[in-house]
């Protein structure tokens, strides 16, 4: 079943099968990030820059600061919630999370 | 490829989403699909509603756009009468009640918890009063701003109040115009103080005159390309065109037209035309214009005013902001009062329209610093419209800390902010004014509180420059802020220097009474806070995320007896070093 995600209010959210979900303004503990030399960003989201689904996983790039050395950036791919029989549990932002690059690329495996 | 919004819009947009509104309200909340919320809200904006921040479901902020924050006679009461029947929240604000009125910093008007059940009521309230919610948000024309007593001003080069009378009614409503890429933000000014702040719009008409055809001819000087969302603030460019009253539509129609037509519609993130100023530069904006948008022959830029601006111009001369009472060119005077942050209760809001009445024409404006001016007072009356009790709470005389702040709406309704605003300015103002004293002289110290990057407070150009952020106390998350100084407009206009970085909300107050107590103990005579940052801040930034932080340690010991202010040699960074720093143990204020 397709899943419909985008970005609303100039990246203030994230909607999920039209319902928005996840907001600006909450702290994401991020490892193994390249938005700053922290070990562990305390990453301050500010905007959703880019959105996308892999299922079940909701994903986005985030827009923000590290609150701990003042960096700013994007970050790479995160989940940040999924969709399981329809319905979204987002993740909890204070909890670790480990940003990707996309691995799962346009072609067939 | 286009972005979501660009879709949506292209399905149904503009004029045409009214009847869609009506229909909804006719049946009611339930009636929006669920699965096409998100666009639907997007699409209300056009007509000034916008979905308040999760948990409010149902509510809109509704946003009149009054054209150069002119209501004329009988239009306030109005919009209190409607402020008072259906703009009530669940609960009280505490410091504003159960329903009130924002006035903004672009002259508009916005009222909450909106059911959209009543908007074809308050529609029909509104239009037969000659006041609208159309193209209030969205991707249009916006409400155009101005020297809010156009019209009626000592100090003006040409009338502005007409022209910007005639943009309303030329590009409100017209479809050629009514899907932009982005929101399209015009300013048109004809005074000499520069309170049309045309340097923060996407198109600004500003003072000028030209030789034309061997006569002195007064017109306007056209830039374009300013805004300050998303730490990507600009001044307007100078394009180099100068243009007559008569022509100042043609140039808006073509500057617009280029902006529908060349924007960037697949990032809404880089929509905006500042950016296509950027990656154009400003020979190319002229000649694109000149070459597909106007029929005439543009002429250059004429000689501008710029040199005699006073508003939030950083100067202690004159501040220009329209407080207080100053004479009309017809006998008559205009007494501007101070609405800390912007908000009314909804009964004082009919009591300052029945004043209006009574003392003056009727007639009320708002100002770019979310005050009101009431126009019109004869000099006999002015006495006794001076001693009004309401005017205890909104002074024509108010204390600096007062009459400087500026607060955008917030996390109380708004889905962008990251922290409480305007209640939390109501505190800061309250708390500086009791316990911190200014330099003698100063009358104008502008802190400007934003909730969020997208800077609806206009922080950039404040003295003090508060923006939303988070931090950690004892390992919780804590709202927080950013701290610039040193911004404003004028001849020379700069934006505010980011200093401080992620200070918790409840220490924000302290931080500005260090940095004030630097200010007296080592400023020049008649040196203002601006030239005093200048000349002694970190090297200006050409990027908000070119930061040179503070040091931070010890606390600032201010000596019991503050020594004169004295003129000094250069200080450099010393200043910085020794005055504005924060304890890691700084001290509670108890008013975060």
């Amino acid at each position: 079943m397709p899943i419909d995600v985008h970005q609303l209010d100039d990246g203030a959210w994230i909607s999920v099968d039209d319902t928005r979900e996840v907001n600006v303004g909450d702290l994401w503990w991020l490892a193994r990030q390249d938005c700053c030399p922290c070990e562990m960003a305390d990453f301050l989201a500010e905007g959703f820059v880019e959105v996308g689904v892999d299922p079940p996983a909701i994903e986005a790039r985030i827009a923000g600061q590290c609150i701990a050395c003042g960096a700013s950036g994007v970050t790479s791919w995160l989940a940040v919630g999924r969709v399981i029989d329809g319905e979204f549990h987002a993740v909890a932002p204070e909890s670790v999370h480990v940003p990707r690059r996309r691995t799962r690329l346009a072609g067939p495996e | 490829m286009p972005s979501k919004v660009e879709g949506w819009k292209d399905e149904v947009y503009g004029e045409e989403v009214r009847e869609h509104l009506f229909e909804f309200a006719e049946k009611g909340w339930e009636a929006i699909p669920e699965d096409e919320h998100d666009a639907w809200f997007e699409r209300f904006k056009w007509w000034g509603l916008y979905h308040q921040r999760n948990g409010q479901e149902s509510y809109f902020m509704m946003r009149i756009g009054t054209p150069n924050g002119v209501l004329e006679p009988g239009q306030l009461k109005i919009v209190g009468e409607i402020a008072d029947e259906y703009a009530r929240g669940p609960v009280d604000n505490p410091e504003f009640g159960g329903a009130y009125c924002d006035w903004t910093t672009r002259q508009s008007i916005q009222l909450h918890w909106i059911r959209i059940e009543d908007v074809p009521d308050i529609f029909e309230k509104l239009e037969a009063n000659g006041l609208s919610t159309i193209q209030a948000c969205g991707d249009s024309w916006r409400n155009i701003v101005g020297c809010p007593v156009a019209g009626k001003d000592k100090h003006e080069h040409v009338d502005a109040w007409p022209i910007a009378e005639e943009l309303h009614e030329e590009f409100k409503g017209n479809e050629a115009y009514e899907n932009m890429p982005r929101k399209w933000k015009v300013s048109v000014t004809g005074c000499d103080e520069g309170c049309g702040q045309g340097d923060i719009n996407d198109l600004a008409f500003e003072p000028a005159e030209k030789e034309i055809d061997g006569e002195e001819t007064m017109g306007f000087n056209v830039r374009v390309g300013g805004g300050l969302s998303r730490k990507e603030p600009r001044f307007a460019r100078d394009i180099d065109v100068f243009c007559t009253p008569e022509d100042a539509p043609k140039v808006s129609a073509g500057m617009s037209a280029l902006f529908r037509d060349h924007g960037d519609r697949d990032d809404r993130f880089n929509a905006r035309i500042k950016f296509l100023v950027d990656e154009w530069g400003t020979e190319k904006i002229r000649e694109t214009l000149q070459e597909e948008y106007i029929d005439y022959e543009l002429p250059t830029a004429g000689e501008d005013l710029r040199e005699d601006y006073t508003y939030n111009a950083g100067r202690q001369d004159e501040h220009g902001d329209h407080i207080g009472v100053h004479e009309q060119p017809d006998g008559n005077y205009y007494v501007g009062l101070d609405v800390l942050v912007g908000r009314m209760g909804a009964e004082d809001t009919l009591e300052l329209a029945a004043l209006a009445d009574e003392y003056g024409s009727g007639e009320v404006r708002l100002t770019q610093r979310q005050n009101v001016i009431v126009t019109d007072v004869p000099e006999d009356d002015l006495d006794a419209f001076l001693d009004e009790p309401l005017l205890e709470e909104y002074s024509p005389d108010p204390h600096p800390f007062m009459r400087g702040s500026i607060a955008c709406t917030g996390t109380e309704f708004c889905s962008l902010s990251i922290v409480e605003t305007k209640n939390r300015q109501v505190r800061y103002a309250r708390w500086l004014k009791d316990n911190v004293a200014l330099p003698d002289g100063i009358e104008d110290f502008h802190v400007h509180l934003s909730g969020c990057t997208a800077s609806c407070a206009q922080p950039q150009i404040a003295d003090i420059s508060l923006r939303g952020m988070k931090t950690r106390k004892d390992g919780e998350p804590v709202e927080a802020f950013d701290i610039g100084l040193g911004g404003g407009l004028g001849e020379d206009p700069h934006f505010a220097d980011w200093i401080a970085m992620r200070v918790a909300a409840d220490e924000v107050p302290g931080y500005i009474q260090n940095v004030l107590a630097a200010y007296e103990a080592e400023s020049a005579d008649e040196e203002s806070f601006r030239e005093f940052i200048a000349a002694r801040g970190p090297v200006h930034a050409q990027h908000e995320d070119d930061v040179v932080p503070l040091r931070r340690r010890g606390r600032y010991g201010r000596p019991a007896d503050a020594r004169p202010r004295r003129r000094h040699p250069d200080l450099g960074r010393r200043l910085i070093r020794e005055h504005l720093r924060v304890r890691s143990d700084r001290r509670r204020y108890g008013v975060g």
